[in-house]
């Protein structure tokens, strides 16, 4: 059914691409960035070109049809490593136990590093903001899974059904061993069930609040009794010895339920389409999502049996997308923030490590969301504490010169592991302590105002440069006037600085 | 003592034992210290941004070679000031005759580093990291010498007004950028007034920088001051300056004054720009001792670099390399440091030799007026 839709979507693109020279509404290299950072990160001057020709549509339709479903990014080296069973660890030493759990956070810090480089370099950026977009929905979070190489696996998954289809997606992530054990289906069995997921799959990953009653989630758990893990393989298994097979309601449907069954039953109402699209509004349109053209999307959505790329298609074409405007802006995510400006300066990942306990330290410490709701997201992204870590990274990232990136000692890195784990937001010490081996990330500054517009660092950039500048980095006017007097390197410093960068 | 007695480094020593203090340039006589109750020492750092022509500040008016490079810019007897009949500064500067003759005033002449750079931006970046011409370091000389115990007790590390950049606190210090502190006041006023200008995330984005700035320092604590703050950008930020040293919740202030690259008619340009620096000292100083500070108060300024000796066809000067940097406060011991400017020795680009390394100056604060020890700051020379 994807393979389907995308090939569908292949034939329409050749279609549309030879068209575009005769259609007059291209996107324009100003409409081409505000879609291209909504539908992705901020861009560099490459992916504006591929765009500014096409009309809104193409450009939409060239996204989707050129998404990928995997990662370019070489794995990271463990994920052959043996997995250590539960039953192995209970008969470890504490210090073989402590071990095994250091490499676990280990492993999972050069997870998050590997997940931000590959959001730095793919060619298909929809992908990874989609990606991300599902672990925000879909939460499992390291601390309690422990295992880094189920968050790994989780995360290929992620991004395989991106934007394939949702029903596909929600049985794939209902069986994930990372979620079975973030959500204790692991251990729900007959006669005693535990409500968790059961719980959780109505609420926050299908119909949303007050749309289900207690009964259901009772009668719910009773269906996914059961589900379990090899501990051999650490993949999903079936223990029917373990399974309710009894008469069970949920929503109104009765019979000898099974969790797929109660998947199926949550899908087939009106409110999970509208719950996922109006939180897809708020991720890609704007803040306050339009209730009639939700409830449109929606049944769209329903109609084409939950193909994702149908509704993020009819979002990515909402005219808010392409439009500067104070009501529609929407807040940059942590990543979104970090990867937009490597992406759009041509910057480097040089310390991976370092780059994710950064993004940590702004709020979003990924593979580890604060709890099953995810982040909030929004304008909780920005408090005191946050805004000011965005800031120091900001000005930290551009410097006149290119600086040396030396590799992290790992060493150095295993000493503070225990404090990251133990603190959500990742550790401030830890951070300092990070910094001081290499740069996180290495830019250009340099080369980054020469392609603003022939820019240069200790020169004034004057009226066209404070134009350029703006206009390039900033969706809104600049709440601290640039000004023309100002040096190459000082105009780009006070953009980056300016309020109006948090926003896209 | 005899205020004009010239100290001079002994380079040797400070070869082998990374960067020492500059002798005699601070003297903390520290009465009151116990180990209970530690003395606030307020470090007001005074960046002149672009590059200060340090040869029209304090003025080799008796060189010939200097008139000989400056046939349109050289300063003449008519635009210098005397103190003591001696030290000759540019007359904008002479509000600060009040400091040299209170004994709290010196001069540091010929401070810079080896193969200088004469980029703004990079020979800052070595300033404020306070790295060696080739040694790209990640973090201010602050921000190392902030994970010092003694720090733990402040709100927060430092605060820089005037610049968006942390300069010497970047990169992991618990530093707060005032870059404009008129226009906080203002988005300040106009939200006390009720209406917000701006919409949506925009709206909580501003709000939150506001509050960060209000929270960071107890922003704007209700003192007033009987001091006439000068006009202007520089006088409206040693006000904040002043403000914020009277919570003693910040040991750092770096206060930056813009506008020094002086590339063309550069006479009434500089004038005016040392003309704000002068009235803002005596104001700092008035305003720090109404409220019994400035006995904890150590300022020093400095500049990426000085100029080219050689003026341009302009009316301006070009990039040059060493700078003359003041330190003011009652435990400065009046005098002047350093060497003055040896128009024989030249580097290819007509620009003159260091003689005493910023990071001296660096070693002095450290060492002499926060009494911790700077190698762990500094490092060793290599």
């Amino acid at each position: 059914m994807t393979l389907r839709a995308a090939a569908a979507l292949s034939v329409l693109l050749l279609a549309t691409v030879a068209r575009a020279a005769q259609i007059g509404d291209a996107l324009g290299p100003d409409r081409a960035r505000l879609l291209l950072t909504r539908a992705g990160f901020a861009p560099g001057q490459e992916e504006i070109d591929r765009s500014a020709s096409l009309s809104h549509g193409q450009a939409v339709d060239r996204l989707l049809a050129t998404a990928r479903t995997s990662a370019a990014t070489p794995a990271p080296a463990w994920i052959d490593d043996r997995l250590v069973t539960p039953r192995e660890l209970r008969a470890m030493t504490d210090d073989e136990r402590k071990l095994v759990r250091r490499t676990q956070i280990r492993n999972g810090i050069e997870l998050r590093g590997w997940w931000l480089r590959e959001m730095t370099d793919t060619p298909s950026p929809l992908t990874e903001r989609m990606t991300l977009f599902w672990h925000n929905h879909f939460v499992s979070a390291q601390p309690k899974v422990r295992y880094a190489l189920l968050m790994y696996r989780q995360n290929l998954l992620l991004r395989q059904h991106a934007l394939g289809n949702f029903r596909e997606l929600l049985h794939a992530v209902a069986k994930d061993p990372a979620m079975l054990i973030y959500l204790d289906s692991a251990t729900n069995r007959r006669g005693a069930p535990n409500e968790n997921f059961a719980r959780e799959v109505m609420e926050l990953f299908t119909l949303g609040e007050s749309a289900y009653s207690e009964a259901d989630v009772k009668e719910a758990a009773r269906a996914f009794t059961g589900w379990s893990i090899d501990p051999a393989t650490a993949a999903f298994m079936f223990r029917p010895r373990l399974h309710d097979d009894g008469e069970k309601t949920v929503l109104g449907t009765s019979g000898k339920l099974r969790g797929e069954d109660v998947l199926d039953i949550l899908l087939a109402q009106p409110a999970t389409a509208e719950f996922i699209v109006r939180k897809l509004w708020r991720e890609f349109v704007s803040p306050q999502p339009d209730s009639a053209r939700v409830t449109d999307i929606a049944k769209r959505f329903r109609k084409s049996d939950f193909e994702i790329a149908v509704a993020v298609r009819e979002l990515l074409l909402q005219p808010e997308v392409v439009q500067r405007s104070e009501d529609n802006a929407l807040v940059k995510s942590p990543v979104e923030l970090v990867v937009g400006l490597l992406r759009q300066s041509q910057g480097a990942v040089t310390n991976p490590a370092a780059l994710a306990l950064g993004v940590a330290g702004m709020g979003q410490n990924l593979f580890a969301p604060p709890n099953v709701r995810g982040w909030p997201g929004g304008e909780a992204w920005i408090n005191t504490q946050t805004l000011l870590a965005r800031k120091q990274f900001l000005e930290r990232s551009v410097s006149a010169t290119m600086k040396t990136a030396v590799a992290p000692d790992p060493g150095a890195l295993a000493d503070v592991l225990d404090e990251v784990q133990t603190s959500a937001a990742g550790g401030g010490s830890v951070l300092r302590r990070l910094q001081q081996q290499a740069a996180p990330v290495q830019l250009d500054a340099g080369q980054w105002l020469t392609s603003l517009g022939g820019l240069h660092v200790e020169r004034s950039v004057g009226e066209a440069g404070v134009r350029a500048t703006a206009r390039q980095l900033l969706v809104l006017p600049p709440s601290n006037p640039l000004s023309s007097q100002m040096l190459g390197l000082d105009a780009l410093r006070a953009a980056l600085l300016d309020p109006v960068y948090q926003l896209k | 003592m005899n205020p004009q007695r010239r100290r001079t480094l002994r380079a040797g020593a400070a070869a082998l034992s990374g960067f020492l203090p500059i002798s005699g340039l601070v003297i903390n006589r520290n009465a009151q210290a116990t180990l209970a109750t530690p003395p606030f020492r307020l470090l007001v750092l005074l960046e002149l941004r672009g590059g200060n022509d340090a040869l029209n500040t304090v003025v080799p008016v008796d060189d010939g070679r200097y008139l000989d490079a400056r046939p349109r810019l050289a300063l003449r007897d008519d635009a210098i000031v005397r103190f003591d009949g001696n030290l000759a500064l540019h007359a904008a500067l002479a509000p600060l005759q009040s400091l040299w003759q209170a004994g709290e005033m010196a001069v540091v002449e010929g401070v810079g580093y080896a193969q200088p750079n004469l980029s703004h931006f990079r020979s800052i970046e070595i300033w404020d990291t306070a790295a060696d011409s080739a040694q790209f370091l990640q973090q201010g000389w602050l921000a190392r010498a902030a994970r010092d115990a003694s720090f733990a007790r402040f709100g927060a590390d430092g605060v820089v007004i005037g610049a968006p950049d942390l300069g010497p606190l970047g990169g992991g210090a618990r530093a707060i950028a005032l870059a404009d502190p008129e226009r906080f006041a203002r988005q300040a006023r106009l939200a006390q007034a009720g209406g917000s200008p701006a919409r949506g995330a925009l709206a909580h984005v501003l709000r939150v920088e506001s509050d960060i700035v209000r929270a960071g320092v107890e922003l704007r604590p209700d003192v007033r001051f009987t001091t006439a703050f000068p006009r202007g950008a520089l006088g409206f930020a040693i006000e904040h300056a002043a403000a914020i040293a009277s919570t003693r919740r910040v040991p750092v202030i770096r206060v930056t004054l813009s506008g020094f690259d002086t590339h063309q008619n550069q006479l009434n340009v500089h004038a005016q720009l040392l003309r704000q620096v002068a009235e803002g000292v005596v104001a700092l100083r008035s305003a720090l001792t109404e409220i019994g500070l400035w006995q904890n108060t150590l300022v020093m300024t400095y500049s990426e670099f000085g100029r080219r000796p050689r003026e341009n066809a302009s009316g301006g000067t070009d990039h040059g390399t060493t700078g003359v940097s003041f330190a003011f406060g009652p435990r400065v011991a009046r005098g002047r440091y350093g060497e003055p400017p040896d128009f024989a020795r030249l580097d290819a680009s007509g620009n003159l030799a260091h003689a005493v390394d910023f990071r001296s100056l660096y070693a002095t604060v450290l060492e002499r007026w926060w009494e911790i020890d700077s190698a762990s700051v500094l490092g060793r020379k290599l």
